[in-house]
């Protein structure tokens, strides 16, 4: 079954929590991921980003609810990497 | 618990209106018992229990006005606050941490401001109980109240001198000045 590697999206998201503390929620809630955010626009009371999450399994819907539970609202899914391939274990 | 109630502190800054809270109504209230202990003492010869009641209803009269005052004012502030975001990020924020944020700040920001001027109160009014239980202080206990008053109101000095970065003696200096200025003009008043 194929799992999600990466995901990038387009998130806005309102001035606090600051970057770093969403970014650290994000992390806290889902071991195992790592997780970039950039900020791309500023404006008086939210900022557009854009989050990146690579995992050996993204959990896509946690990390959704996730954002959506710190005032941020997912616009768009900008890029997805997705893997089929067998894990060198079971190989 | 505590970690999800600070982290919903940080959200709105609510613990910088605690803490200005915190001491605009701790003043409020060691000004208040010390205006009621120079008042009494000024007067002559009351009695203890007298002291006491008229003190601690004054206490419990700023307890209540600061906890109402507080809910009310940041409960609409909150919600205002609330209902700009949810249009800039135009998406229902109640189930989130800023919704949260709404209901529950008012009411940590409401205990801060009623309880403040409560335990300032009845840390003054100490030598009075003391006084009624028959312990023997070094100084009448309308005195020692009137001490412990200045005593707070110069910690209270002190504390905005440290969260300002002025030195803490002269923040602290300053507001002990305010308070013999208004014993000065009760005493004065009551000669």
């Amino acid at each position: 079954m194929p799992v999600i590697k990466r995901v990038v999206l387009d998130v806005l998201k309102p001035h606090q929590p600051n970057v770093l503390e969403f970014a650290t929620a994000i992390a806290d809630c889902h071991g195992g991921c790592r997780i970039t955010v950039t900020v791309t626009e500023i404006d008086e009371k939210t900022e557009t980003t854009v989050i990146s999450v690579e995992s050996e399994d993204v959990p896509y819907a946690a990390i959704v609810e996730t954002i959506r539970e710190l005032g941020a609202s997912v616009h768009s899914i900008d890029e997805v990497e997705v893997s089929s391939m067998a894990s060198a274990d079971a190989g | 618990m505590i970690a999800q109630l600070r982290f919903l502190l940080q959200l709105t800054h609510g613990h910088r209106i605690a803490r200005r809270y915190f001491v605009t109504n701790g003043f409020d209230g060691a000004l208040t018992m010390l205006g009621l202990t120079t008042g009494f003492y000024s007067a002559g010869e009351v009695a203890t229990p007298v002291v006491i009641s008229a003190c601690l209803g004054g206490a419990i009269a700023l307890t209540v006005s600061g906890l109402s005052s507080a809910y009310v004012s940041e409960s609409a502030e909150r919600e205002k606050e609330l209902k700009e975001l949810e249009q800039a990020v135009a998406a229902d924020l109640q189930h989130t941490a800023h919704g949260q944020a709404a209901r529950w700040v008012p009411i940590l920001i409401a205990f801060v401001n009623g309880l403040a001027p409560l335990l300032i109160a009845l840390f003054i009014m100490l030598p009075l109980w003391l006084s009624q239980a028959g312990i023997a202080l070094p100084l009448t206990a309308l005195e020692s109240s009137m001490v412990l008053a200045f005593v707070a109101l110069f910690l209270l000095g002190a504390f905005l001198g440290t969260v300002s970065g002025r030195f803490w003696l002269w923040s602290g200096l300053r507001t002990l000045s305010v308070a013999a200025l208004t014993a000065a003009v009760i005493l004065a008043f009551g000669a």
